[in-house]
């Protein structure tokens, strides 16, 4: 049953290569001598030094960590505490408030940014780091619920109620048992959320203050009005960034396997 | 049972999450509904005084034309991607199990990356003397510039190119799941490849097909910044409509009523795939 012909590898091939091309151009054209990205003069860095020159791009980058490192931990403590209660407490408005708590990543962005904004300006909240950070972890609370949910659906439930015999109290055997346990949903969760947040442009137009500027933001306001070549070197340095955790997060995914295969109980999950 | 755990207050855990979702969901959102009621002021703010103009400003040859324009874009989006995005997604789950996973890394690692760049790579290729030009010219192809930048088809190359990931994703857990040899039957019953795949194939992947569509269809009318960008301001999308309502004509009621027009419009396609597909969450969100 395996494809007979060649075309759809190449189909899947081809496809991909266009998804890569653009990434491809940038890296390239980032190390171009010349300001035009239509001509190519030579290979240069000074795009690379122009840019650690730039103090309010900086500045963006740091804002833009700031926020999806917050975001990213507080959608972290909400979705895991949120998930683990369901399964603990039985309410009838659980499937509602399931629902509602999705909404955020069904609802189209432009919709959410919206919303967010004139709720704020309602309440009077000054926009700013405050107003980003709420409406960021909003829209990250549902990755780290959907994954932390999976998780205990499929965890093994006779460990922490073994623990629970033997005497432990509920909050020590969340910290001690199911936490551990639920660690890696958690953190790809968070990963998620990290990734979502930091590449956020939509939302956060409408709930940053005058003078926050975030990273995506700052990018786009120069896409609009003229663009230097710093942004490729910016984009390439990111990427080497994006690659390195990427791979860092997948050297880490390796080590559950590699106690399968040892033998050793404890670190295979 | 119930008892004990009430006494252990685990209902505490509960707590952000209500709050979150109430205050920060919910709330946000029944106040769109309520704005989009209310009397824009004279100067600055909002009026409480009820109101149905700002569904019937929609009505306005200017605005609806935008609303047609941003569906029928969305519609040409939402078909490319399906064009590519459905044998993709097929053929994928077709692939060994390495492939599969290799292919997935693949597409997972531009998500990674902004998405605002990844466009800029765009604008590198359609601008006049860009990439594509001078590929063109070089094969003999094209005498001058296409200037392809700042046009329509642009803009659906950069809807395409965002969005196409979800629908790949959504058609791929659908086909993933797909029990090969229902069409191995029905091919050894005498069906040709093209009736086994339109009376099987496509019928079991349809869930993950539809679910696909909603991922791209209702996006593609608010991601204002790839018309932005790839269009200059040559295209407008209900998008664009509502961020300029918002932040330049301060009418918030009508930006309110634009949204709330797209959220119907978005819970009907929600609804109606779930007749389909009597499925509860979104194939391929997970």
């Amino acid at each position: 049953m395996r494809a007979r012909s060649k075309l759809p590898n190449i189909f899947l091939g081809a496809v991909t290569a266009v998804l890569y091309l653009p990434i491809i151009l940038i890296v390239l054209y980032s190390f171009n001598a010349s300001k035009l990205s239509s001509i190519w003069e030579g290979f240069s860095l000074k795009w690379y030094t122009a840019l650690f020159r730039d103090q309010a791009l900086f500045a963006a980058l740091g804002n833009s960590l700031v926020l999806a490192l917050a975001a990213s931990l507080a959608a972290a403590v909400v979705g895991t505490l949120g998930a683990y209660g369901f399964t603990k407490v039985r309410t009838r408005s659980r499937k509602v408030v399931e629902y509602l708590t999705m909404l955020p990543i069904m609802i189209p962005e432009i919709i959410l940014g919206m919303v967010f904004m004139v709720t704020f300006a309602l309440i009077g909240l000054p926009f700013g780091m405050t107003t980003l950070i709420l409406a960021h972890t909003t829209f990250c609370i549902p990755y780290v619920y959907m994954l932390v949910k999976a998780r205990l659906v499929g965890m093994d439930q006779s460990i922490p109620e073994a623990a629970r015999d033997l005497g432990a109290s509920e909050v020590r055997v969340f910290f001690d048992i199911t936490l551990p346990m639920l660690m890696p949903a958690i953190l790809s969760g968070m990963l998620l959320s990290f990734a979502m947040s930091f590449d956020d442009v939509i939302i956060s137009i409408f709930v940053t203050g005058v003078n926050v500027n975030t990273l995506p933001i700052r990018i786009y306001t120069q896409l609009k009005t003229g663009v230097t070549p710093e942004i490729n070197a910016l984009c390439t340095l990111m990427l080497a960034v994006t690659l390195l955790l990427g791979g860092a997060a997948w050297a880490l995914r390796r080590v559950p396997r590699m106690g399968k295969r040892t033998g050793i109980r404890g670190l295979s999950r | 049972m119930l008892r004990r755990e009430r006494r252990s207050g685990l209902w505490l855990t509960l707590v952000p999450l209500y709050i979150f979702t109430l205050l920060l969901v919910v709330g946000p959102l029944i106040y769109m509904v309520v704005l989009s009621f209310q009397t824009r002021a004279e100067v600055w703010g909002v009026v409480n005084q009820f109101t149905l103009d700002n569904y019937k400003n929609i009505l306005q040859p200017a605005y609806l034309s935008t609303f047609v324009q941003s569906l029928k874009l969305a519609l040409v989006s939402t078909l490319c991607i399906v064009a590519v995005g459905y044998p993709f997604g097929y053929y994928m789950a077709k692939l060994s199990q390495k492939w599969k996973k290799r292919m997935l890394l693949l597409l997972m690692l531009p998500f990674w990356t902004s998405s605002l760049i990844r466009l800029y790579g765009w604008i590198i290729i359609f601008r006049s003397n860009g990439t594509l030009d001078k590929l063109l010219m070089g094969l003999g192809l094209t005498k001058e510039p296409l200037k392809l930048l700042y046009t329509y088809p642009a803009v659906v190359v950069g809807m395409v190119y965002i969005l196409l990931p979800f629908m790949i994703f959504a058609v791929y857990s659908s086909a993933e799941k797909l029990d090969w040899s229902l069409i191995e039957a029905a091919r050894d019953l005498g069906a040709t490849p093209l009736q086994a795949f339109f009376t099987v194939t496509l019928k079991l992947t349809l869930p993950g097909l539809l679910s696909g569509v909603i991922l791209t269809f209702i996006p593609s009318m608010g991601l204002f910044f790839i018309a932005d960008i790839l269009g200059g301001n040559k295209v407008v999308l209900v998008g664009t409509l509502i961020q300029e309502q918002l932040m330049k004509t301060h009418n918030w009621p009508f930006a309110a009523a634009l949204s709330v027009v797209l959220m119907v419009l978005m819970m009907l396609m929600i609804a109606l795939y779930r007749r389909i597909s009597h499925a509860e969450t979104l194939e391929g969100m997970q």
